[in-house]
């Protein structure tokens, strides 16, 4: 934890979370993070042994429906918000390389 | 104090007043005053003024358009409905049209409510001050030349500046209250699961809880009364039933014990926050409550354990937005992949703070950190949670300040840290998933304006009842 950040990590962090960083702004990013990181670094002095991680403030179980068909959203709502579509489906681009063939 | 809003949407039930009149009288205000404001980031005019004629057709045909009949509400910006945009105030949500409503906005619907607009936010509800909203800032309706808070300011500011009658927001560290406090009305988060999410853009998913603005503890037990309850469409609801609370909040509670943390008497509280807090304090025996003296050692902790598990699950919920489905797509060079598109699709149409927490996320639950950060966060979070069950063995209510200071200048707080250190008093409330209240507990005289300070009453889970009866008792005792 006390680990600095470099900015190799920052770079890393960034593509992990598929962002693009322009490479002028990764100095100032790790500033930050590291200030953050600084101050979360107090967790560490927290005795935690054999506390039982929490995820949740409720304690659920899994409820499940009765298996009956319900109306589908139409499609045509679904895809009112896309970006870029071609017919019924979503357009992306090319996912396959040159010579990938499908 | 204005008059009640069961009383107002009682005159519109029996056609004394009509829901269309009130809806004018709305939008004259918005118009005279929201310029200076900013507190919507879309006005739905045209749909509110059909909604309310639609409510005067049901009472002149002899019919009830429901407990909530008339009543002008506005939406949080991160809450959908058919109606205009949702856009979370990010860029990547700028034309975001839902096709669905949340189911909040499908109850207050049939309580006969009507929608005037949608209100800004710290983009994805992410910050505490509503300056990180990609549409502009909010003011604060008592000085306009300080922020109104947030994440939830544009509801506060609405309720505050009389735009509506009451709104929603929601609350994932304090996004409710800590508004509420800055501008001076009621502010009001239930119980983890006591309100359906469906259809709130998800941001914390095990904090997050949606909840209302109002004038009043009493207006704020009214349309919490029409948003509790289990849902189907949200498996995170709980199956505890919800009694109608709007009828008992104004009795008083007997032998009301009220916790009064030493760590919230902290003197990191601004003089007039402190003030507040002790005059409150003093108002509660006075009314007859035994005060307790209490210890949450772990309340400044909550502060590295929230900033951990909230950007975790905001990095998981957020990913979803990849340029294909909805939301900003950036336009790619020739030869750019699939992989270039989310990426720059993503840097192009999030804030700067939206991507730290995505960073700060990442980082935390990524191979190697998981374990030091995450898991240990969860750990303190159940430490934080036992912390609260041990505090409620003797006393009913905990009651401090919302925030340890009043609302703050426009672009005063520099750095990201500064300002989640604000959040010290809400954000435990989230992690134990308990309910919290803000009430107006006074103001702080700043250069000839009167700043609202916030008081913060917190109670067990599920124990809403309570903590709302309590908050009116603070409330008729402050006033």
């Amino acid at each position: 934890m006390a680990d600095a950040l470099t900015d190799a990590d920052i770079k890393k962090i960034a593509k992990l979370s598929r962002l693009s960083l322009p490479d002028s702004q990764v100095g100032a990013v790790r500033t930050q993070l590291s200030t953050i990181l600084g101050h979360i670094a107090q967790l560490q002095a927290v005795p935690v042994a054999g506390v039982e991680p929490m995820a949740h403030p409720l304690r659920i179980v899994n409820r499940l429906d009765a298996d009956e068909p319900k109306a589908p959203m139409p499609v045509a709502d679904l895809l009112r918000n896309a970006p870029a579509v071609e017919d019924r489906y979503l357009a992306v681009p090319k996912v396959l390389g040159d010579g990938g063939g499908a | 104090m204005s008059r009640p809003l069961v009383e107002i949407c009682g005159d519109v039930r029996s056609g004394k007043v009509t829901a269309r009149s009130r809806v004018e009288a709305y939008l004259a205000e918005i118009a005279r005053r929201e310029p200076e404001i900013h507190a919507f980031n879309e006005l739905h005019a045209d749909a509110a003024r059909a909604q309310a004629d639609a409510v005067d057709a049901l009472v002149a045909s002899g019919r009830d358009p429901g407990p909530l009949a008339g009543a002008v509400l506005a939406i949080k910006d991160n809450i959908v409905m058919r109606e205009g945009r949702t856009t979370c105030s990010s860029k990547m949500l700028a034309d975001y049209r839902s096709p669905f409503d949340a189911t909040v906005i499908d109850r207050l619907r049939s309580a006969g409510a009507v929608f005037i607009g949608k209100t800004n936010l710290d983009e994805f509800a992410m910050g505490s001050s509503t300056e990180n909203s990609a549409f502009g800032v909010t003011k604060n309706p008592h000085d306009t030349t300080r922020v109104a808070g947030g994440s939830s300011g544009g509801s506060a500011a609405a309720v505050a500046a009389g735009f509506c009658d009451a709104s929603l927001g929601s609350d994932t560290g304090g996004s409710i209250r800590q508004p509420a406090a800055l501008c001076g009305c009621v502010g009001f988060k239930p119980t983890y699961g006591r309100v359906s999410r469906y259809g709130l853009v998800a941001f914390g998913s095990s904090l997050d809880q949606i909840g209302p603005f109002a004038r009043s503890v009493a207006d704020a037990a009214l349309v919490y009364d029409a948003l509790a309850g289990r849902d189907a469409s949200d498996s995170t609801t709980a199956d505890v039933a919800h009694e109608p609370l709007a009828a008992k909040v104004s009795a008083p509670l007997a032998g009301l014990r009220v916790g009064v943390p030493r760590e919230y008497r902290s003197g990191a509280n601004a003089p007039a926050v402190a003030e507040a807090l002790e005059r409150a304090i003093a108002a509660a025996r006075a009314f007859g409550a035994e005060i307790v003296d209490i210890e949450l050692p772990l309340t400044d902790i909550g502060i590295s354990t929230y900033y951990v598990i909230a950007p975790a699950e905001a990095s998981s919920n957020l990913a979803r937005y990849d340029g294909i489905r909805y939301g900003h797509r950036a336009k790619l060079a020739p030869g750019e992949d699939l992989e270039a598109l989310y990426s720059k699709s993503r840097a192009e149409g999030f804030g700067p703070e939206v991507q730290r927490r995505i960073m700060l996320g990442t980082y935390v639950l990524s191979s190697g950190y998981y374990d030091a950060y995450y898991k240990r966060a969860l750990q303190v979070r159940r430490l934080i949670k036992e912390e609260f069950d041990r505090a409620f063995e003797r006393c009913d209510v905990i009651l401090g300040p919302t925030s340890p200071i009043p609302a703050f200048p426009i672009g005063g707080m520099k750095d990201p840290l500064s300002m989640y250190l604000c959040d010290v008093y809400t954000v435990n409330t989230n992690i134990a998933g308990i309910p919290g209240i803000s009430i107006n507990g006074g103001f702080a005289d700043e250069g000839g304006r009167r700043l609202p300070i916030g008081l913060q009453l917190q109670s067990k889970a599920f124990a809403e009842e309570t903590l709302l009866r309590a908050a009116a008792m603070f409330e008729r005792a402050l006033a």
